[in-house]
């Protein structure tokens, strides 16, 4: 047993030193050379203002932007500070009145859409940071944003589709909407 | 389940399959002492680690002082975890200025993280500073999974002997494991998650302008920080404006990429692997999701060449590939489904070539069904227990098959270690019954297996029963236990034993709408996760002393059973299976069951 104290307090010490300190920290300075942008938070700027990142969502329910999927974070929506899911259960009542109230809001802003709404557009996101929507839930909201705009269906179109990313590689993930670049774009900000 | 779907989860098992023999390879002479690629770069840090910790690479352990060992150097991790949590108020790389960790939560992760479990009862970006992600949880991270391989080695090692004192070197199989196997892996994948928008910073979190401001109804507070009460008692509410945005950042990367090697699963973040700055795009999903079960398959080939005959390695393999491809397909399925609750309001759940359909409560659209369903499966059939979607919102079934994982022991791929020798005992028990049943001594790699082996195997496939199933009880008859329950109904009664499971199994994930950060879960999880990994790790390492003791039997005769034949792959599955399924499907019954029945009736 004593020969065996100071081995495990000095590979301790060791590998606290290598793993938990030397590695993050070549990792680190390799990262910040090689991919700085990712590195830091994939941040958008504009006029030398951070307007958010590509990677995290903004909550959004102004009929003239594209909305995002709901999020659970507190104290208010898409806290990038304090990530969550909703951790509703598929039978918890609260999880229906959630779903209810967002349908509620979407058919106000636009009361003659009468399409189904794509799921993804009335449930929380597990992040509660959700950057993207399904292409089915931006179509959904399209004719919405363009009368809000005074924009042809055609012109927030082609926003759409540039803001879409495919699945990576052909095969991997689902097709999506960036929202906040999306909405950004809308507003001129992002070109 | 359309085309995609099926093409995600073929390329991901293709792939896992594939490079389970050159990694396993790799690991053989790894642990045989052989001379590897990276020699020319480890070998002197090797030889310079043994010189500055006193150990002498050549004197080998006998099963009890490797276990000593082992205990010794988990223990000392234990406490620093601990102490690095309580005084990291004190300690620099706090940018976000976090005060120390609570008592309880503080024990509770530093069990968690030394017994390669990472339950997380707090919230990384809201509690922990980057010295403590760095210094306490990433050393752990490497350590503790460095010790689960350790201990298989050893067994195995037991296996090959034959009259045997020794099985080892603890502190030699450590660093090698260390050195050569978990930080060059993590190292390139730690770069390649960068590449993909998991961030490594130092910086303090950033702050965006919201495009759109926001605002909330917050509880308003006096000086003292207490909630201000109306007239009548209630809390009088003040509208906040919310013109900016706090961008949690840190130094992530580094330790997501061994969380996921190592089958940690503790995240950066408090949603862990959801979260897009630790998981931001499909590509850097794919290769998370299989780091989790890369290595565990891999030693299953380092197992076969270890013994010397392949073939054993890859029936187990096989018996493990076979119930996980078809717990993922269930579990695919059952999120696929649409909750008919959601559907009758009139929401369009139909997966389609733009809508991922299904049941996307929990799930962020990058991954969709697929990738999350994946993602479910492998991080419960390994104890990893990092998480991309929330178990807690699945649907009952795609809740139930992840819990079910927990309950098999993590025997199907596994912890990084831990998996193979908790699927030895198994193997154990299925020679051992099958040996009864034909009237013979039973034998396993031409050794005998006897009262003494079987009652360590039984002490691993039952002692995680017990805790589970008792932790659970108490969680439900006491008032500290039911007060944090979130779902109503059933659901909450799974939340309480996923909680008991997943610490049994070491596993870490969780149905996360329980609050278990209190000083109830803190302290009771805490316990079964120490129970759960020592009350089995050393059995294992006693499996192995007691073996290399024994003579060699020879050659096998016609009476022993082949154990690499599609006949034993079946039967093994059948005994993980039986165990599994008595065990715990009346609780199942009480929990899943009953919800999936309440949904669909």
């Amino acid at each position: 047993m004593r020969a065996q104290i100071r081995p495990a307090l000095m590979l301790l010490l060791i590998f606290t030193v290598l793993t938990g300190l030397l590695y993050p920290l070549v990792v680190t300075g390799i990262a910040q050379l090689v991919f700085p942008s990712q590195a830091n938070g994939s941040l958008i700027s504009s006029n030398g203002q951070t307007v958010g990142s590509s990677l995290i969502g903004q909550q959004f329910d102004d009929p003239k932007y594209f909305w995002g999927r709901l999020s659970a974070t507190g104290p208010y929506p898409y806290n990038a500070a304090a990530s969550s899911g909703s951790n509703l259960g598929p039978t918890n009542p609260a999880l229906l009145d959630e779903v209810k109230a967002r349908i509620a809001a979407l058919k106000a802003a636009d009361p003659t859409n009468t399409q189904p709404i794509p799921v993804d557009l009335v449930t929380s996101s597990g992040s509660g940071l959700d950057p993207n929507i399904s292409i089915a839930a931006a179509l959904y909201q399209l004719p919405r944003v363009a009368r809000a705009r005074g924009l042809s269906e055609a012109a927030v179109r082609t926003l759409v589709d540039k803001y879409t990313q495919g699945r990576q590689l052909g095969f991997l993930g689902e097709p999506r909407v960036n929202v906040l670049e999306l909405n950004l774009a809308l507003d001129g900000i992002k070109k | 389940m359309n085309i995609f779907s099926w093409l995600q989860l073929i390329f991901y098992m293709v792939v896992l399959i594939a490079l389970a023999k050159p990694l396993g390879l790799y690991m053989t002479r790894v642990y045989q002492g052989e001379k590897t690629f990276l020699d020319p770069v480890l070998r002197p840090v090797e030889k310079l680690i043994y010189r500055l910790g006193g150990v002498h690479p050549d004197e080998e352990m006998n099963w009890k002082v490797y276990a000593i060992a082992m205990m010794l150097f988990n223990g000392l991790g234990l406490l620093a975890v601990y102490a690095i949590q309580r005084l990291q108020g004190f300690l620099p790389l706090n940018p976000q200025g976090f005060g120390a960790v609570s008592p309880d939560s503080s024990w509770n992760t530093a069990i968690s993280f030394a017994t390669n479990t990472n339950w997380q009862g707090y919230g990384g970006e809201t509690t922990m500073s980057y010295l403590s992600q760095m210094l306490a949880l990433t050393t752990q991270n490497f350590v503790s999974a460095a010790t689960g391989m350790a201990i298989l080695i050893a067994m195995i090692r037991g296996l090959v002997r034959h009259t045997a004192k020794t099985i080892g070197n603890f502190w030699v199989d450590l660093t090698r494991t260390v050195l050569y196997i978990l930080l060059p892996l993590a190292f390139v994948l730690a770069l390649v998650l960068v590449s993909q928008g998991v961030v490594q910073t130092f910086s303090q979190y950033k702050t965006a302008n919201l495009l759109q401001p926001t605002s909330y109804q917050q509880a308003q507070t006096d000086a003292s920080g207490n909630p201000v009460k109306d007239a009548s008692g209630n809390p009088v509410m003040v509208t906040v404006q919310q013109t900016t945005q706090s961008l949690a950042v840190g130094p992530a990367a580094s330790q997501i990429a061994i969380k996921q090697l190592g089958t940690n699963g503790g995240g950066f973040f408090n949603v862990n692997s959801a979260h897009p700055f630790e998981n931001s795009t499909p590509l850097s999903n794919f290769l998370e999701v299989l780091s989790i079960l890369m290595i565990p398959a891999a030693l299953c080939y380092t197992f076969g060449k270890m013994v010397g005959d392949t073939r054993q390695g890859w029936a187990i393999l096989a018996a493990m590939t076979i119930i996980f491809v078809v717990l993922l397909a269930g579990t695919v399925w059952a999120e696929q489904t649409p909750n008919p609750a959601i559907t009758s309001l009139g929401v369009d759940a139909r997966q389609t070539a733009i809508n991922p359909g299904g049941n996307m409560e929990g799930k962020d659209v990058r991954f969709g069904v697929a990738n999350s369903a994946l993602w479910a499966t492998a991080t419960t059939a390994a104890s990893n227990g990092s998480v991309n979607s929330m178990h807690d919102s699945n649907m009952p079934l795609g809740g139930m098959i992840p819990l079910w994982l927990l309950h098999l022991g993590e025997v199907i791929y596994g912890g990084v270690g831990s998996g193979l020798y908790g699927m030895l005992a198994f193997v154990i028990v299925a020679v051992f019954v099958a040996g009864l049943m034909v009237g013979r001594t039973p034998e396993y790699l031409g050794k005998k297996i006897e009262a003494y082996e079987m009652k360590m195997a039984s002490l691993i496939l039952l002692i995680p029963v017990f805790t589970a199933l008792t932790g659970t009880a108490i969680g439900v008859m006491s008032a500290a236990g039911r007060a944090t329950i979130f779902n109503p109904g059933p659901h909450g009664f799974t939340e309480v034993l996923y909680a008991f499971s997943s610490a049994t199994a070491n596993n870490g994930s969780a149905f996360a709408g329980l609050g278990a950060n209190t000083p109830f879960y803190n302290t009771a999880l805490g316990f079964v996760l120490f129970f759960a990994r020592y009350w089995l790790a050393i059995p294992a390492l006693a499996i192995g002393g007691s073996l290399a003791l024994k003579k060699k039997v020879p050659a096998a005769g016609a009476g022993t059973l082949a154990t690499h034949t599609p006949l034993f792959i079946f039967w093994l599955i059948a005994v993980v299976i039986i165990v599994g399924a008595l065990g715990f499907l009346p609780a199942l019954a009480l929990g899943p069951i009953v919800e999936h029945l309440m949904i669909f009736h």
